[in-house]
């Protein structure tokens, strides 16, 4: 096992690495700069070099890149060219609370409520506990979630005025964008588990567990979910990866300080130090939520487990 | 006193789409104490659905009991409720599954799933248990039960964990086990040491069984009693040696008859036609359509059962007053007369295999030895039958001869010529393949028309619509199918049906040599027959080779000139199917030969068996020397060389330093 965690760290490494290369050069071909001549023409030629000096932006491309990389080794991402003079890394750091809250948020929900929900379904298969969960579930899929974030702002903020509508100055400002994040989590969740549970129910342990006389509830809690469980962890990758990019869109939609409206700005500012950090930050978390989606696997499948010790 | 349980008119049926199932349809049977019941039957005839009937597990949404009562023990088990049905099944009524692989819970320790309902019904303490599960362990024979308890079902073998699984069952002294095809998964040699597991065990605790099978040589080797069900009736029921010696019913006579033993020559008893929709459930007896002894009242009603011996009891019109007496032992005794030639026939060899070796690289970085050194010589016009356990690499070879892998190494010869990666389409349109399952092989989207006629198309075969129509309907007709069958897809088809699609698809191009690769294992008894058969009048018709790879000595011994014997990638014997029978000389081959149960009870119960201990050893690392070492009750030191691969007597080849 720490055989396997450690082959691991190595090529999340090298695939950061990777990216953070990729991305450098990526920015360097692209036109446009927030220094481009012209926005800079009122300028002096000496303070405008002095300008770039200070960015580093004198240098040839090559030595940027090697600066840049060994920088990041420090965990230095460079400063900001927009934000005055501030670190990469304290701006993300200073952002990085109302978006960890919501995504945490939404996690947490959308798994329980959807687990919960899917079990629920396929344990009351064909009734109308099925057909009611089915049908939230295909909607949750279908509704985009800034029409719904659109709609929870309207209703329950504007009209029945129960909840903020946007910003972020209290808690009661974290549930709207989470419910509009959450739903659609769930939704997903809870037609995976309803198959995933139906599929095990079929399974000859099921009987075997029917057969020894045990009642329903355990043969259910102690047989069923955790064999149910076990495809829903290699989704969970997927899922966070698609919470993290739906915050891009509700936290500009309710207008909250967060590293979503945070990559939103800085693209349009053309904020090349703060794109990167963002795109490695992103990308970091990634990696690093597969890892542990695939340990979980480990944890939870011990077939898998035998495998990792060779 | 009175029976252990006593079933009375039952009769279940299945809500389906299509209308109502009607499974079984009013059975009546006594289970003593401590006695073995065999229920033997075809797929479809209501055999499990009794079982579940019993112990009350049928699927809740679909099935419905419309009558019948179930006595256990004193009380009705359709009158209790969930609750008091719980108990029964847990403490009173143990069961056993058919694949050991799917019955048990793969995330949960097996200790802890052996004694979980007993745990429940007998409110053990966790030490209690913890000793309960040791003693279960031991009781059916896996060693090391203190580690093993803690162990995950991926760490057991196929035979380990129907050990578990049976321990599982007796784990609070069940009054009655219920096995359904216990061994039907398993391979000979652990099935009998399972079978053998199954008698220790009865006549320890005196539990009553109810064995489930559709394999008479099982039956044969441990039931006390037999009911023989044919389409949710029983037609017959008595002592086993009533059943097996003076059988009644025509169902049962053919069901006798379909199973070659190991003496069986000429052609094969094959029951014709098939079991009966029960959707539509015929009004007189179900088996007349198929049976050739059938009475006009057959057809009208259903015959009454009749009682032939206080033991003895068989439903059918010709136990009637009235009715004609038909001497079926003389009829057995013609159709054993009926020789003919299997000798093997001098022909010039067809196919030659070279030290054959295929070994395929793991994941892991190591490397399975699937095939290792495999020579085998087949003439033209012969039946090579390949022989051996799941996982001995017969697949696997017959599968790099056709070349659907490349070998590893060594030569395939094929009349004269060695194929190569060069030439190999050339071979192509002479080697077809029949495989295993019917229901996979065949491409559920596509026409029966369109599957067999595809060779033709690839190979040119055929110039123009109506050709390929007219070679289709040929070839239907050669496998026993209509010609109209060409329009429809496979899943219209029964299960021996598709098989013969299967055998046209490979006739189509007109093949020397086809691999039949397991072609009946996955049929009914009385399929199996058929399609035998059919096989036999092809190969004479068209001068066919066969290599027959199969697990199932018998009907291997009855198919084939020459017999091939595999253990863990290697040839270890090889010769003339009779004298393989009468001579076995490896040790391996003995113990094979001794594990299979042949439909006699007088054999069955009186014979000396060679039980093999453990399982098959990983071809990923087999063991050095002689790979049949670590089994072989004659091993020594000088295994641990490898024995060579010699001729002991004219055309009988075996490699093993004590044969």
């Amino acid at each position: 096992m720490k055989k396997f965690i450690l082959v691991r760290v190595v090529n999340i490494l090298i695939t950061l690495l990777i990216i953070a290369t990729l991305t450098f050069f990526l920015m360097k071909t692209l036109p446009g700069s927030p220094f481009d001549e012209e926005k800079l023409a009122d300028l002096t030629e000496e303070a405008r070099m002095e300008f770039l000096a200070r960015y580093g932006l004198d240098e040839p491309v090559h030595v940027q890149y090697f600066k840049y990389m060994a920088n990041l080794a420090k965990g230095d991402l460079g400063l900001s060219y927009y934000y005055k003079e501030q670190p990469v890394s304290s701006i993300i750091l200073e952002r990085i609370g109302p978006s960890a809250l919501i995504g945490f948020q939404a996690v947490v929900l959308g798994l329980s409520i959807g687990i919960i929900l899917g079990m629920i379904a396929a344990f009351r298969h064909n009734t109308v506990w099925d057909y009611f969960t089915m049908i939230i579930a295909v909607l949750g899929v279908s509704i985009p979630n800034f029409v719904l974030a659109a709609f929870l702002q309207f209703y329950v903020g504007l009209k029945m005025g129960i909840l903020p509508v946007a910003y972020w100055e209290s808690y009661d400002h974290s549930i709207l964008p989470t419910i509009a994040l959450t739903v659609g989590v769930i939704a997903q969740i809870a037609r995976f588990m309803r198959n995933e549970m139906l599929e095990v129910l079929q399974q000859d342990y099921i009987m075997t567990a029917q057969a020894k006389g045990l009642g329903d509830w355990v043969v259910m809690i102690r047989h069923a979910i955790r064999n149910a469980l076990i495809p829903i962890v290699t989704i969970l990758g997927p899922i966070v990866v698609s919470l993290m990019t739906g915050s891009l869109v509700i936290e500009s939609i309710f207008s909250i300080p967060g590293i979503g409206s945070l990559f939103v700005d800085s693209i349009k500012m053309n904020d090349y130090t703060t794109i990167m950090g963002l795109t490695l930050f992103y990308s970091a978390f990634f990696i690093l939520a597969i890892l542990i989606v695939d340990i979980l696997y480990g944890i939870i499948d011990p077939r898998i487990r035998v495998h990792g010790k060779g | 006193m009175a029976p252990l349980l006593s079933i009375k008119n039952l009769h279940v049926s299945f809500h389906t789409y299509a209308g109502k199932v009607h499974a079984v349809r009013g059975i009546d049977l006594t289970v003593e104490r401590g006695e073995t019941l065999a229920i033997v039957g075809e797929s479809g005839s209501g055999k499990s659905v009794t079982s579940k009937a019993i112990f009350g597990l049928l699927p809740k949404h679909n099935a419905s009991i419309e009558h019948g009562e179930i006595w256990f023990d004193g009380q009705d088990l359709l009158t209790l409720n969930k609750k008091e049905m719980q108990r029964i099944r847990g403490s009173e009524i143990g069961v056993v599954f058919q694949d050991p692989m799917t019955a048990l819970n793969p995330t949960m320790k097996v200790g802890k799933q052996v004694v979980e309902g007993a745990m429940k019904h007998r409110k053990l303490s966790k030490k209690e248990a913890y000793d309960l599960a040791i003693e279960l362990f031991e009781l059916v024979g896996i060693p090391n039960p203190e580690v093993r308890i803690h162990q995950y079902p991926h760490e057991f073998s196929g035979g380990m964990r129907q050990r578990v699984v049976i321990a599982m069952a007796l784990a609070c002294k069940p009054k009655l086990l219920i096995a359904d095809e216990p061994t039907t998964a398993l391979d000979v040699t652990i099935q009998a040491q399972i079978l053998d597991l199954l008698r220790e065990i009865q006549q320890k605790t005196g539990t009553a069984i109810i064995f489930i099978t559709h394999d008479l040589g099982v039956v044969a080797n441990i039931a006390d009693s037999v009911a023989v069900m044919y389409a949710g009736k029983i037609v017959e029921k008595g002592k086993v040696e009533e059943i097996f010696h003076e059988p009644i019913h025509p169902y049962t006579w053919g069901l006798i008859q379909s199973v070659p033993n190991m003496e069986t020559k000429g052609k094969l008893y094959a029951i014709p036609g098939s079991p009966p929709d029960l959707l539509k459930p015929p009004k007189g007896d179900a088996f007349a359509p198929r049976n050739e002894y059938a009475l006009a009242i057959d057809y009208e009603k259903q015959p009454p059962t009749y009682q032939v011996s206080d033991t003895h009891f068989a439903a059918t019109w010709l136990l009637h007053p009235q009715a004609p007496k038909i001497n079926y032992q003389k009829k057995i005794a013609e159709q054993l007369h009926d020789e003919e030639d299997n000798k093997v026939k001098d022909n010039d060899v067809l196919l030659k295999v070279n030290n054959l070796k295929k070994y395929f690289n793991l994941p892991s970085k190591q490397v399975l030895k699937a095939v290792d050194g495999v020579n085998i010589e087949i003439k033209k016009g012969e039946t090579f039958g390949l022989v051996g356990e799941s996982g001995c690499g017969k697949s696997t070879t017959g599968r790099t001869i056709i070349g659907l892998y490349e070998p590893t190494e060594g030569d395939i010869i094929y009349d004269n010529q060695p194929v190569n990666e060069r030439n190999r389409g050339a071979f192509h349109q002479k080697i077809q393949m029949i495989f295993q399952d019917p229901y996979a092989s065949l491409n559920p989207r596509k026409k029966v028309e369109d599957i067999i006629a595809e060779g033709l198309d690839i190979h040119g075969l055929v110039q123009n619509k109506q050709e390929r129509q007219e070679r289709v309907q040929q070839l239907l007709e050669a496998v026993g199918l209509q010609p109209d069958h060409a329009q429809r897809f496979p899943h219209e088809f029964s299960g021996g049906q598709r098989q013969r699609i299967g055998i046209a698809r490979a006739l189509a191009v007109e093949p020397e040599l086809i691999i039949a690769d397991e072609p009946i294992s996955a049929l009914d008894v009385s399929i199996q027959a058929q399609v035998v058969n059919l096989l036999k009048d092809l190969q004479k018709e068209r001068e066919l080779t066969y290599l027959f790879i199969a697990h199932d000595l018998s009907m291997v011994k009855y198919i084939s000139n020459r017999i091939g014997v595999m253990y863990l990638g290697v040839i270890v014997e090889m010769a003339e199917a009779d004298e393989l029978y009468k001579n076995p000389l490896h040790p391996y081959t003995q113990a094979l030969l001794s594990s299979v149960p042949l439909p006699d009870p007088h054999v069955e119960k009186t014979r000396e068996r060679i039980i093999l201990e453990g399982g098959l050893p990983s071809p990923v690392d087999p063991p050095r020397g002689c790979r049949f070492r670590t089994r072989c009750p004659l091993a020594t030191e000088k295994c641990l060389e490898a024995p060579q691969w010699r001729e002991a007597e004219k055309g009988h080849w075996v490699a093993c330093h004590y044969a």
